[in-house]
């Protein structure tokens, strides 16, 4: 019954067009998936990775062991220069780990030979911040390269490219040059190249960084789309916690070179354990009005004053904000101060922050498992906030 | 000048063309594998060839750094082997192509490799093997580069065959020195000048025309 009225909120939002996410989009998003989706497993057992560069050895990735479930769309994030890249390259062996496995579909892909790696590597399509598109030829050229090399009949090539297109949205364009698309369009162009082999893996190497606001999220929600049409694993890097929170099933936080932690999005999310997690999630989350922070208390000293309390969601278990329970155990006078919550993949996490009448017992009442996963008091205010 | 003065300077401007035109397509032919093997082994590259890399850029510099002349005199008896002679037209290919083939080598070599690296990524990433990556990636993008350094090398091309005189090639470059020089018939010199001139700006408006269509799209 909550569930349902929360589908309902997001419909709303929707049409009122303040976020794009629809109450589909933030439903697990292996609903709706084809069933005999098996292909496109990725794991990652023990991978190093070492650089030999001329000032001497570079560290890049270690002890990195994690599976890539087929299907889902698995998120990297972490600080610049965390290895990010590195590990996503080992997926098409654009980069060579310099030890431990990866597995494609459980084959170790470190041995195959030249044969094997081109045949991979029409298994495996990847998409570029830069596009990395060719100059010298048309769209057409562009997305028809990947089939043209591997000797697809021209006939063959022309409907695959025609039916990509289509599917990318950028129908009518065949003969346009990539220096007359916008950055969202030679994205598209990208998308399409990358998916015109018939994929199952699709690694995407920040490939919104350099789109604005509104470009990103129709990229996302044409991979979004992409991923649960076709089915395909999507591993995309990025910098926007935004973009994580939007389309992925699972994150991975690295932190130089080593996995700092992993789960589902709404777990890392609403309950980020590791130092770089918070530092990363640092920009999503609001804090206190600098008006309040400088007028509040730590102690109350008996007079009548106002507590500020923050609860926090981690998302666990079902336990939601309910309005009901926390007023019946906060009583009249409460309001909402700030609100910093939000709903993923179906599990609400954050902050909420009340103002509420100053009482002996408070912190007594507020520690209470069916309110919160946790509550604390922030401070008092002898005026009224 | 006298009808014959002008069949003459037609001769030579005839001479001038095939010694040039000759070369300039065996310094192309020649050169841009030497380019692409170059920018391949270089460290880092889609080839591991270090010593070969090495060994070819020292030859290369070495053919550079020998004047014209010089190679011209110092080639005689590679000449001979080759073309059976020593004098006339087809003596000056030989020393012409010898020289123009690493100087077009080295600038085909900085056009290719201010080829993006991501570009060459992205073509290993849907699948492209070695040779899909010169064909469909490095000489495509390169394009617009290899033909103005193209174009200067067969602009230098055309001042070097004046030498050829010197093997009895003859060319325009020996008609000015004969006429001009060595005769003090100014008209002539002149008029082979200007048909220098002439030549040197057609080949350069070509090549410009032609990375300007390519860099348009
Ligand atoms: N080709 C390379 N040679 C030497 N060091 C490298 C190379 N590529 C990456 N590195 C180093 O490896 C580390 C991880 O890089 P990268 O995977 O690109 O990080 P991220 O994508 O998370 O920013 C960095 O310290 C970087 O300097
Ligand atoms: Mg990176």
């Amino acid at each position: 019954m909550s569930a349902a009225l929360f589908d309902a909120a997001d419909d709303v939002t929707r049409v009122v067009g303040v976020t794009s996410r629809s109450a589909e989009e933030s439903a697990p998003s292996s609903a709706g998936r084809p069933a005999a989706v098996a292909a496109g497993s990725i794991r990652f057992q023990k991978v190093e990775k070492t650089y030999l560069s001329s000032a001497g050895p570079v560290r890049a990735l270690t002890d990195i062991t994690i599976d890539v479930p087929a299907g889902s769309v698995f998120g990297i994030i972490g600080r610049s220069g965390a290895g990010k890249s590195s590990l996503l390259r080992t997926v098409n062996r654009l980069e060579r780990p310099t030890g431990g496995q990866v597995l494609v579909d459980g084959e170790d892909i470190s041995a195959f030979n030249e044969d094997q790696l081109v045949a991979l590597r029409r298994r495996v399509g990847m998409i570029f911040q830069h596009f990395n598109l060719l100059s010298a030829k048309t769209v057409f050229g562009n997305v028809a390269l990947p089939l043209v090399v591997a000797g697809v009949p021209a006939q063959e090539v022309r409907t695959r490219v025609a039916e990509v297109l289509k599917l990318v949205g950028l129908e009518g364009k065949e003969n346009t040059y990539p220096s007359r698309l916008s950055g969202g369009q030679k994205q598209r162009v990208g998308i399409a190249r990358a998916l015109v082999s018939r994929p199952e893996i699709l690694l995407c190497d920040e490939a919104t960084s350099a789109l604005d606001p509104e470009t990103t999220l129709s990229i996302l929600s044409l991979l979004k789309d992409i991923n649960r049409r076709l089915g395909l694993t999507i591993v995309l890097i990025t910098h926007e916690m935004s973009v994580i929170r939007e389309i992925c099933d699972h994150v991975l936080v690295l932190e130089a070179g080593r996995i700092a932690e992993t789960g589902r999005v709404w777990e890392v999310f609403g309950n980020p354990r590791h130092e770089a997690t918070r530092a990363l999630l640092k920009p999503l989350d609001r804090g206190l009005p600098d008006d309040l922070t400088e007028r509040l208390t730590s102690l109350w000293n008996g007079e009548p004053a106002t507590a500020l309390v923050e609860f926090t969601y981690t998302g666990a278990g079902g336990l939601q904000p309910d309005l009901a329970r926390l007023l019946a155990v906060l009583g009249d006078g409460t309001r909402i101060i700030q609100s910093n919550l939000d709903r993923i993949q179906s599990h609400v996490s954050g902050r909420l922050i009340v103002a509420s009448p100053a009482r002996a017992d408070l912190q007594h009442l507020i520690a209470n498992p069916e309110l919160a996963h946790a509550a604390r008091i922030i401070g008092y205010d002898a005026a009224d906030v | 000048m006298t009808p014959q003065m002008y069949d003459r300077l037609w001769h030579a401007f005839l001479d001038t063309l095939t010694m040039v035109g000759v070369s300039a397509i065996v310094a192309l032919l020649a050169g841009i594998p030497l380019a692409v093997f170059l920018v391949l082994s270089a460290p880092g590259g889609l080839i591991h060839a270090p010593r070969a890399n090495r060994v070819l850029g020292a030859v290369i510099n070495g053919f550079r750094a020998t004047p014209f002349i010089v190679l011209l005199v110092a080639l005689l008896p590679f000449t001979r082997l080759v073309t059976g002679t020593t004098i006339g037209v087809w003596a000056a290919i030989v020393p012409l192509s010898i020289s123009a083939t690493p100087f077009f080598a080295r600038i085909a070599e900085v056009s290719l490799r201010e080829v993006e690296h991501g570009l060459i990524e992205a073509a290993q990433a849907i699948g492209c093997r070695r040779w899909h990556i010169i064909r469909h990636v490095l000489l495509p993008e390169a394009l617009p580069g290899l033909i103005g350094g193209f174009t200067i090398t067969v602009v230098s091309m055309i001042g070097a065959s004046a030498m050829a005189g010197a093997v009895g090639a003859g060319g325009l470059g020996d008609m000015a020195i004969r006429y001009g020089y060595q005769r003090f018939d100014t008209t002539v010199m002149l008029a082979v000048i200007v048909v220098l001139i002439a030549t040197v700006c057609i080949v350069q408006f070509i090549g410009d025309t032609a990375v300007r269509r390519l860099r348009a799209r």
